[in-house]
C-alpha cells in the first residue's frame, strides 16, 4: 500500500486491528517518509531501528485491544524518553540522554504505540516559529521557508507532512494550536491538571501542558484518552472522571450555547481572519448551536500577564540547567566563571531574553509591581471565563491573528512575534481547554484555524463542536510535497 | 523573672550594654525519607546513594509532598503552643549553588505551616518565656566537599532535599545562658514528640544566630549581624561573646554597625564577614507552581494533638507533684527524655515500698557519673532500669548499706547483673542481727579498753573510731545504724 501514510489514525488502526496492514508495514512507511522529509528538519533524533524491531515484535504477536495497537508515532523533544536523547530543543541539554519516562510517553507506549523519534521544538518551548531551536528551524509541509508555527513546529510539521499519524505536543500560551492552525492540522490543549507534566522538559509550571496533534478530531479525542491520566506524581494532576473521548465522540451539538467574545476582534487583525471567523460562527448555527455575543473584558491583559508569568516561572526552572550535574557544560575559571559560560552558550538569546525578563520580575522591589499584579489580572481573566461559562457552554475564536509567516520575518521583532499568541494565552492562564481545528485558507492557500474554549474539565464538548464543525468546514489540507525531490 | 543581678552586660566605661538575640534554628524533620522524594535520609551514608531524580533536579523531575514531614512539621507546632496555619504555600528561594541541584530551595516564605508560638525556659532565677515567631518546613541543599581534591568540588547530594523545620524565635533571649537553654528546652520538646533527633554532630540540628547590642534600658534594637549556621551551643555561646564584645567596642569607639551576614571561625574564635546587606542574596522568592498551597483540616491537627506525648513542662509538673521532687531534680529528671523514661520505669519497679528520693540521688549521682565516665547515653545505660530499682530497694529494705550498694553497683555494670545475685554470691548482705553485733562489739571494746575509758573521760571523737573497728570487723556489711546504737549503749 503506497498510501499508508495518508491515513489517518483511525484508519490505520482499522486496518491493523483487520490485519490488512501490519505495524511494520505501517511503521516502515512512516520511516521511509520520514527519511525523505530531512529538509523538514522535523526529527532532531530519530529511533527508526529500533522503532522497527518493535513493530516486528508486535506482529509477532499483536496485542489488538490495545488503544494504538502497532502505531509508530514521534513525540515533542520535550518529553523525556527512557535511553533516548531528550534535548527539548537547546545545546544546553544537546547531550541528555533521560533514564526515565515522561507520564504521558509511558500510557502512549502501554498502548501499544512505538516511538519514531524524538521532533524537533523552539528551544525549551519558547517561541512561535520554531526559529529558536537549536537544531534549526523546521520548515513547514505547506510552502517552503515557511515557518511551521511554534513551539512545537517539529510535531505540527511532521503530522502535516504525514511523517508521524499523530502526535504530542505541549502548550504553554499556544505551542500546540498556533502551530496547528499554521499546518492545517488539529491540537488540543487540555485542561490543566488532565495529562501529567511528570517528565516533560518544564517551561512554565502553571501553565505547561501535554496535548494530542492530528489531522482529524477523531484521531485526536482518541489521543487525548490515551494520554490523560491522574498522576500522583504531578502534585497539579486533577483526578477528575475522564470519558472516553473518541467512543463518546458525537457531533450533535445541538442547543449548544456558544460564546463570541468582541474582544478577540482587535485593531489591525486581517479581514481574512474576520471572515472565516464569521463563517465559523455560520457553521455552529448550522450544527444547530446558538451563538451568543460574549465579553471578556480582561482579554487585552492576557498576553503582557502571560509574558510576565512564564518568564518567571521559566527563570527558575531552568536554574538547574547549570553545568554541574548533566548536559552541557563549559569550562570556567570558577563556579561563577562556569556557570556564566554555560549558561550563555548553552542558551539561546530567546531563552536568555526570558530568563532576564522573568528574573527581573521577581527581583525585589519589581515583585509587587510586575510578578504580584500578574497573578492578579490572571485571577481576573479566570473571572471573566466563569463568568461567560454561567451563560455559554464553549467559545469560538480564531487560533491566531494571521495565518504563518515566512522563516526569518519575526525573528527580529519579539514583540510582533508574542502578539502570535494574542488569542491562546488567555486559555493557559485560565487553566481551560482549547482546541484548534483547521478552517479555511488564506489568500496565499495557507491554512487558517479556529479555536474552541472549553469550560475546564470538558474537553468533550468542545472535541464535539470540533467534530460537527470539521464535517461542515469539510477542510482539505494542500500538502504538495515540495520538500521531496 | 530574672534579678537585675544576674543580667548579661557588657560593660565599657560608665556604659552598660544589653545583648538582644534572636534565634532560627535548622531542625532536620525525623523522617525515613526526603520532603519532596522517596529517598532515604541515613546519616553517614556513602555519597550520593540516596539521591533520586528529583533530588538531584533531573529535567521533568516534580516534588510530591512528604506528609509524614507535614505531621512532624505540625506536632512540633504543638509541642510549642503555637498556632498551626491550615493553609500553607511553599515558595522557591532561587540562588545559584553547586549542592543546590535545582537552582532553587523549596522552602515556606509568606505563608508557613505554624505561626506564633513560645517555650518556657528555667533559668535559675526563675522561668523565662522565648516567643517563637513561625516555623516552616523546607529543603535542605547538599554538600560542598572541598578538602579531597586540590583543583576540583566534590558535591554529595545525600542530604540534598532532607526535611527541616526552620524555627525562628523572637529576639526575646538576651545572653548566651539563655541561648544554651533555648537550644536546650527546643531539643528536649523535639525528642519527646520523636520530630527532631537534636543531634548536633551529625547536623541534625543548626542554628542561625541574630545578635544586637543596645545600651541598657533602652527599647529599640541595634543593628544586627546574623552568624551563619552554627553548629554546637557551646559555639553559639562563643560566638554571641565575641560578636556583641565586637559591636559593643564599634559603637564605643562610635562607629557603626553595619547589618550583615557573619561567620564563626571556630579555631579563631572570632565572628568574620561573610557578605555585606548590599551583596545579600535577592532571593526572587515566589510560590512554587510545581506544588498546591498545602491545605490540612481541622481533624488532621485534632488527631496529631491526641497523639502528642506528656511533654516535658507537663512531667515536671506531675514529678513534682506525684513524687514530691523539687522542681531542680524535676528539671534534671525531665530535659532528656530518655532520662524521665528511665526514671518513670526505676519508680514502676520499685514497686509499692519505694524510695524516689533516694532512686533520684543515685540516678544524678552514681548512674550519671557511671554515664559520665563511659561518654555513654543513658539510653545505653550499662545498668537496666530494672535492675537498678532493684538496687534501690535492696538499700531501703536495709538489705545492704548505701556504701556496700556502690560496691554492688560496680558490679552490676558488668553485663547488668542482678544486684540481688551479687549480694548473695558475694555474700555482702548486712548484718543487722543485734546479737552477733553485740558480741563483735564486746570484743572490740575488749581489745580496746584504754580507748573506751579516754572516750567515757570525755574524748568524744573517739566514738568514729570504734564504729570503723566495727565496720572492719564486719567486712563493711555491719548495718551501721545498728552499730551505732550498740556503741552507745555498751561505752
Amino acid at each position: 500500500m503506497s498510501d499508508i501514510t495518508k491515513q489517518s489514525l483511525t484508519e490505520l488502526i482499522e486496518n491493523i486491528r483487520s490485519k490488512k496492514l501490519s505495524s511494520t508495514d505501517v511503521t516502515k512507511a512512516f520511516i521511509d517518509r520520514s527519511e525523505k522529509s530531512e529538509e523538514l528538519n522535523a526529527y532532531i533524533t530519530n529511533d527508526f531501528t529500533s522503532a522497527l524491531d518493535k513493530a516486528k515484535k508486535f506482529d509477532q504477536k499483536p496485542n489488538l485491544d490495545l488503544k494504538l495497537p502497532g502505531i509508530p508515532m514521534a513525540v515533542k523533544d520535550l518529553f523525556c524518553t527512557k535511553n533516548i536523547k531528550t534535548t527539548a530543543g537547546s545545546k544546553i541539554l544537546n547531550n541528555f540522554v533521560p533514564t526515565y519516562e515522561s507520564t504521558v510517553t509511558e500510557n502512549i507506549w502501554n498502548e501499544g504505540a512505538i516511538l519514531l523519534g524524538k521532533l524537533n521544538c523552539d528551544e525549551f518551548a519558547m517561541g512561535s516559529s520554531n526559529e529558536t531551536s537549536f537544531f534549526g528551524n523546521v520548515q513547514s509541509p505547506i510552502d517552503k521557508d515557511l515557518v511551521p508555527g511554534g513551539s512545537s513546529g517539529g510535531s505540527a510539521s511532521a503530522v502535516a507532512g504525514q511523517l508521524t499519524p499523530i502526535t504530542i505536543g505541549t502548550d504553554t500560551g499556544g505551542s500546540i494550536r498556533q502551530p496547528a492552525s499554521f499546518t492545517g492540522t488539529v491540537g488540543l490543549k487540555p485542561t490543566y491538571g488532565s495529562c501529567s507534566r511528570y517528565g516533560i522538559v518544564a517551561f512554565a509550571s502553571s501553565l505547561d501542558q501535554a496535548g494530542p496533534m492530528a489531522q482529524n478530531v477523531k484521531d485526536c479525542a482518541l489521543l487525548q484518552e490515551v494520554i490523560s491520566s491522574f498522576d500522583p506524581k504531578d502534585s497539579t494532576s486533577i483526578d477528575f472522571k475522564r470519558n472516553h473521548y473518541s467512543k463518546d465522540l458525537t457531533n450533535n451539538i445541538k442547543g449548544k450555547k456558544i460564546g463570541i467574545p468582541k474582544e478577540y476582534r482587535v485593531d489591525g487583525m486581517p479581514k481574512e481572519i474576520e471572515d472565516l471567523w464569521q463563517k465559523g460562527i455560520e457553521y455552529v448555527k448550522e450544527c444547530g448551536a446558538e451563538t451568543i455575543d460574549i465579553s471578556l473584558p480582561h482579554t487585552s491583559y492576557a498576553l503582557p500577564t502571560y509574558y510576565i508569568v512564564a518568564p518567571a516561572e521559566a527563570s527558575s526552572n531552568l536554574a538547574r540547567y547549570d553545568g554541574v550535574k548533566y548536559g552541557f557544560r563549559a569550562k570556567g575559571e570558577n563556579l561563577i566563571d562556569m556557570y556564566e559560560k554555560t549558561r550563555s552558550e548553552g542558551f539561546g538569546t530567546e531563552v536568555q531574553r526570558r530568563i532576564m525578563i522573568g528574573t527581573y520580575v521577581l527581583s525585589s522591589g519589581y515583585y509587587d509591581a510586575y510578578y504580584l499584579k500578574a497573578q492578579k489580572v490572571r485571577k481576573l481573566i479566570k473571572n471573566d471565563f466563569d463568568e461567560v461559562y454561567k451563560k455559554v457552554d464553549a467559545i469560538l475564536t480564531p487560533s491566531t491573528p494571521s495565518s504563518a509567516f515566512k522563516i526569518g520575518e519575526k525573528t527580529n521583532d519579539p514583540v510582533s512575534m508574542y502578539l502570535n499568541d494574542i488569542f491562546t494565552v488567555p486559555v493557559n492562564l485560565a487553566g481551560l481547554p482549547g482546541i484548534s481545528i483547521p478552517a479555511g485558507h488564506d489568500s496565499k492557500g495557507y491554512p487558517l484555524g479556529l479555536q474552541i474554549i472549553g469550560k475546564a474539565f470538558d474537553e468533550q464538548n468542545i472535541l464535539n463542536i470540533a467534530y460537527a464543525m470539521e464535517e461542515k468546514i469539510n477542510f482539505k489540507n494542500k500538502i504538495t510535497d515540495w520538500w521531496i525531490k | 523573672m530574672s534579678k537585675k543581678d544576674s543580667e548579661y552586660l557588657i560593660n565599657r566605661k560608665d556604659n552598660q550594654y544589653e545583648v538582644v538575640i534572636g534565634l532560627e534554628v535548622h531542625a532536620q524533620v525525623l523522617s525515613e525519607s526526603k520532603l519532596f522524594s522517596t529517598s532515604a535520609t541515613k546519616f553517614g551514608a556513602e555519597p550520593n546513594t540516596q539521591v533520586s531524580l528529583v533530588d538531584a533536579a533531573f529535567p521533568g523531575m516534580l516534588p510530591v509532598i512528604n506528609e509524614f514531614c507535614v505531621k512532624q512539621a505540625i506536632k512540633t507546632g504543638i509541642g510549642l503552643n503555637a498556632k498551626i496555619n491550615k493553609r500553607s504555600v511553599f515558595d522557591r528561594k532561587n540562588y545559584f549553588y553547586a549542592d543546590l541541584p535545582q537552582g532553587y530551595q523549596i522552602s515556606q516564605f509568606k505563608d508557613p505551616i505554624v505561626g506564633e508560638g513560645k517555650v518556657i525556659l528555667d533559668m535559675p532565677n526563675g522561668q523565662k518565656e522565648i516567643g517563637i515567631e513561625r516555623l516552616h518546613l523546607e529543603q535542605d541543599a547538599g554538600k560542598s566537599i572541598h578538602d579531597l581534591d586540590p583543583q576540583n568540588t566534590f558535591v554529595d547530594l545525600n542530604r540534598s532535599g532532607v526535611a527541616l523545620m526552620e524555627i525562628v524565635s523572637k529576639p526575646d533571649l538576651r545572653s548566651p545562658d539563655e541561648v544554651n537553654a533555648y537550644i536546650k528546652k527546643l531539643r528536649s520538646i523535639m525528642r519527646y514528640l520523636g520530630t527532631c533527633d537534636g543531634n548536633m554532630q551529625e547536623g541534625s540540628l543548626r542554628a542561625d544566630v541574630n545578635v544586637s547590642v543596645r545600651p541598657k534600658g533602652s527599647k529599640e534594637f541595634g543593628t544586627r549581624c546574623e552568624i551563619k549556621n552554627v553548629n554546637s551551643i557551646k559555639f553559639m555561646q562563643m560566638a554571641i561573646e565575641y560578636e556583641a564584645n565586637r559591636q559593643v567596642d564599634l559603637i564605643e569607639e562610635g562607629k557603626t554597625i553595619d547589618q550583615e551576614t557573619r561567620l564563626f571561625d571556630t579555631k579563631k574564635n572570632e565572628t568574620r564577614s561573610m557578605r555585606s546587606k548590599e551583596d545579600a542574596h535577592d532571593y526572587r522568592y515566589f510560590p512554587d507552581p510545581d506544588l498546591l498551597p498545602l491545605e490540612v483540616s481541622e481533624k488532621f491537627i485534632e488527631e496529631l494533638k491526641n497523639d502528642i506525648p506528656e511533654l516535658p513542662d507537663d512531667k515536671k509538673k506531675r514529678f513534682i507533684e506525684e513524687f514530691k521532687l523539687s522542681p531542680y531534680e524535676a528539671n534534671i529528671l525531665v530535659s532528656d527524655i530518655d532520662t524521665a523514661k528511665y526514671f518513670e520505669e526505676v519508680v514502676a519497679k520499685m514497686g509499692k515500698n519505694k524510695d524516689i528520693k533516694l532512686a533520684v540521688n543515685w540516678i544524678t549521682g552514681e548512674l550519671f557519673a557511671l554515664l559520665n565516665t563511659k561518654g555513654l547515653e543513658i539510653s545505653q545505660s550499662p545498668v537496666s532500669a530494672k535492675n537498678f530499682a532493684i538496687l534501690i530497694n535492696l538499700i531501703k529494705n536495709g538489705t545492704i548499706s548505701g556504701k556496700i550498694a556502690k560496691t554492688v553497683f560496680e558490679f552490676m555494670i558488668d553485663g547488668d547483673k542482678d544486684p540481688q545475685k551479687i549480694v548473695e554470691e558475694k555474700g555482702l548482705k548486712q548484718q543487722s542481727d543485734p546479737k552477733a553485733l553485740e558480741a563483735l562489739i564486746d570484743k572490740i571494746i575488749n581489745d580496746n579498753r584504754e580507748k573506751a575509758i579516754e572516750y567515757k573521760q570525755g574524748k568524744e571523737k573517739l566514738f568514729g573510731f570504734f564504729v570503723g573497728q566495727a565496720m572492719k570487723a564486719s567486712g563493711g556489711k555491719a548495718n551501721p545504724q545498728l552499730i551505732n546504737e550498740i556503741l552507745k549503749k555498751k561505752l
